[in-house]
């Protein structure tokens, strides 16, 4: 986001990115096309498993391991370093930026190759490396193409989930000079032939984590193109970068996230790729990096962890589901959202890493269908969190999430007092929708952004207060017994 | 998952909470449910003091206003009747949310108390009243929106077309992407008009393509939205809260 010429949004102008997303038909044919593929294969995968038990079963795993977070960390730091893994801590992004630079330049490095990492993108690291003068090239097919195009991924598991094959065709032709073609497997094979010469040349491999296994001290990378294996196995150093709440207790923990975790993301039984990585080369092994590092970063994350109902938001294994059944991120696309993650989980963990004023629009980007929630396979609270980060953003939440109260303005709160008034005092709601259904002709038929698109609802002569109580007293002459039992209207 | 819940025996009289919008609104929703009530013989009770759920000011993060709101809903209630709600999002803030927004607070055990007894009407109609339908209008395909928190708060996803399903003269067409948000979602069409009318602008054409003149739901939020686009383009594709389409085929 911070290097030159790359495009740049920021959550700040979501509606205005969101305007200029909605108003460009190659953007909403690709989302919608793609999500409606992803939603379909998730649900075929499922179809033949106890998904509720299964979710249940990862939520709780997951619950676990927050719970022990603290010692778990410890033990997998242990755990790690008796296998030869060099532990780091960050507290943020920068901090993470200058240990993995200080690594790189140890060992001299001018190329580093990247498996695809959320969290490498949350702190900007490729900027920072290239700062350093040092180049970081993506070798995740999409992570590549959202690179040469000088862009940030818009969706977590597929970022360039955005471009169609043309698009493709096209920033391949401009950037490496291959022919232009609608054929996927002739670019797919060119991309892989560039890449091979930079995994052979680059002098230090990133990667992201998907698990890490306190009680043995393994990082598991989840992956389906090889490059992950590459860029962990081919340099001679890797650095495994990644967040303090991924991970786990047990070993047996990994297969059902796992499980969870494929099928969620791309409706895949399992990945290609299921890398273990447990210590750095060892003595008359063949390959391997001499050196592993782990980097485990904070970033707003322990503070997350203090509270107990936002704490669910790090339960996340990152499978992108919600973005996927998202009608929102459907129709705006990962970029209007301006942050690195995007759709329903960024909006519940962006605030925390960027501040409520950054990202006042976020939380109340969803209409709250539930759909989110509803496919989260560890079964996170996604509209309750959304409408708790609402709270805060209101200051009518507990206050301690960055920014809190921002959003509050005199006029709202007037508005909501009023509401609520008339919400407390029966008799003159009543007199008001009698009002209202008087006045009829003279409710506003023009009612801002609704009237451009639908027609003003019209309050009805009567309301139903009113109608009831004809109703009663039609059926009193007419004999009925009940009366309308009221003893407080 | 909403757990799997027991529906007692039809009881002979009811609490009704007509909801802002249908009081507003469409209160020959509202009185359509009460008929279809007591047709079934149920004694129903509307009391007058009622006014709004509270959720506007709940879902927009005014937590000490929508609370304020739900505790004067809260005594409205004395008997121990269930109380039937012609809504899904109104019906879902009173038995998901009442008692979390009254925990830990004087009020806890009777907004769970009241959130026990909280029954969408389509709900209500099928599982309590066993409801038997005599159709006596024309043939007719109908489509059929169900609200989101009716689907996914309160799991209520088939309770309106297995209605609908009883009726012999109607036949219900699924629509596109039937489970997805009409966009509505409160004051989400207010926040963010541009991409909620991106959404029901799907949705209507969703529900134009399966060909039906008549489209029913059971949340008057969906209504307005749906059906206020639908005029607004000046398509003949009518709607209507399904207990009136309900009592006005069968009475």
């Amino acid at each position: 986001m911070s290097a030159s010429g790359v495009q740049t949004y920021t959550p700040r102008e979501f509606h205005r990115q969101a305007h200029d997303a909605l108003g460009n038909p190659q953007i909403r044919a690709n989302f919608r096309r793609a999500m409606d593929g992803l939603m379909a294969k998730r649900r075929d995968v499922f179809s033949d498993w106890d998904l509720e038990t299964l979710r249940e079963l990862g939520a709780n795993i997951r619950l676990r391991a927050l719970a022990k977070l603290p010692d778990l960390l410890e033990q997998l730091e242990a755990n790690c370093q008796a296998n030869g893994i060099q532990v780091h801590w960050a507290e943020n992004g920068d901090e993470a930026c200058r240990v993995i630079r200080e690594i790189c330049e140890r060992h001299e490095a001018k190329a580093v190759i990247k498996g695809k990492s959320m969290v490498s993108e949350e702190m900007h690291l490729n900027a920072h490396l290239e700062e350093a003068g040092i180049e970081a090239l993506e070798s995740d097919l999409g992570e590549y193409l959202v690179q040469l195009n000088e862009q940030t991924p818009s969706h977590i598991i597929m970022p360039a989930i955005h471009l169609n094959t043309d698009e493709i065709s096209d920033i391949m032709h401009e950037k490496t000079g291959t022919e232009r073609t609608r054929d996927v497997d002739y670019m797919t094979a060119a991309a892989r032939a560039q890449l091979r010469e930079r995994f052979m040349a680059a002098d230090v491999g990133i990667s992201g984590v998907n698990f890490a296994v306190a009680e043995t001290g393994t990082l598991c990378l989840v992956e389906n193109e090889g490059n992950g294996r590459m860029t962990t196995a081919v340099p001679p150093v890797h650095i495994a970068v990644t967040g303090i709440e991924k991970v786990v207790e047990h070993l047996r923990d990994v297969p059902p996230l796992y499980a969870l975790l494929t099928r969620s993301a791309t409706g895949q039984h399992v990945t290609t790729y299921f890398n273990m990585i447990s210590s750095p080369r060892k003595e008359g092994e063949h390959d391997g990096p001499s050196e592993v590092h782990l980097v485990l970063v904070d970033s707003g994350r322990s503070n997350i962890y203090q509270d107990d109902e936002l704490l669910d938001t790090l339960r996340c294994i990152r499978c992108g589901a919600c973005m996927n059944h998202c009608p929102v991120y459907t129709r705006v696309g990962g970029h209007t959202y301006g942050t690195t993650y995007p759709g329903p989980i960024g909006s519940i963990l962006m605030p925390h890493m960027m501040g409520l004023e950054e990202t006042r629009d976020l939380p109340s980007a969803s209409s709250l269908c539930g759909a989110c929630g509803e496919v989260c396979p560890v079964k996170i609270p996604i509209p309750d969190l959304l409408v708790r980060l609402r709270r805060e953003a209101v200051g009518e939440g507990r206050g301690n999430v960055p920014g809190a109260g921002v959003k509050r303005t005199k006029k709202e709160v007037a508005a909501w007092k009023t509401y609520q008034w008339l919400a407390t005092h029966p008799a003159a709601w009543r007199s008001g929708t009698a009002i209202a259904g008087k006045l009829q002709a003279l409710v506003p038929s023009k009612l801002g952004p609704w009237t451009e698109h639908r027609t003003a609802p019209r309050p009805a002569k009567v309301s139903l207060h009113a109608l009831v109580k004809q109703h009663k007293a039609k059926r009193h002459q007419a004999g009925k017994s009940d009366d309308d039992g009221e003893k407080r209207s | 998952m909403t757990p799997v819940k027991l529906y007692p025996p039809k009881p002979e009289k009811v609490y009704f909470f007509g909801t802002c919008l249908i009081d507003l609104f469409y209160p020959e929703a509202g009185m359509d449910g009460i008929r279809l009530l007591e047709r079934e013989g149920i004694e129903v009770h509307y009391p007058q003091a009622q006014t709004c759920c509270g959720q506007p000011a709940y879902t927009s993060g005014y937590q000490q206003e929508a609370r304020a709101v739900a505790a004067a809903q809260l005594d409205l209630f004395p008997e121990p009747w269930p109380i039937i709600v012609p809504s899904g999002s109104c019906g879902g803030m009173m038995r998901t949310h009442y008692p979390q927004l009254f925990a830990g607070t004087g009020h806890e055990a009777r907004a769970n108390e009241v959130a026990g007894r909280i029954y969408e009407l389509t709900e209500f109609l099928l599982h309590v009243c066993q409801l038997r339908l005599e159709d006596r209008g024309q043939p007719e395909k109908v489509a059929m929106h169900t609200s989101c928190s009716a689907r996914r708060e309160m799991g209520l996803g088939e309770t309106g077309p297995t209605l609908l399903a009883r009726m012999g003269q109607v036949e219900l067409v699924e629509q596109a992407r039937a489970t997805e948000c009409c966009g509505f979602g409160g004051t989400f069409a207010v926040r963010h008009p541009e991409v909620s009318a991106a959404m029901v602008e799907d949705k209507t054409q969703a529900i134009e393509a399966t060909g039906v003149k008549r489209f029913v739901t059971s949340d008057c939020g969906c209504l307005m939205n749906i059906g206020g686009r639908f005029e607004h383009q000046g398509k003949a594709v009518a709607g209507e809260h399904i207990a009136s389409y309900l009592w006005r085929r069968t009475s």
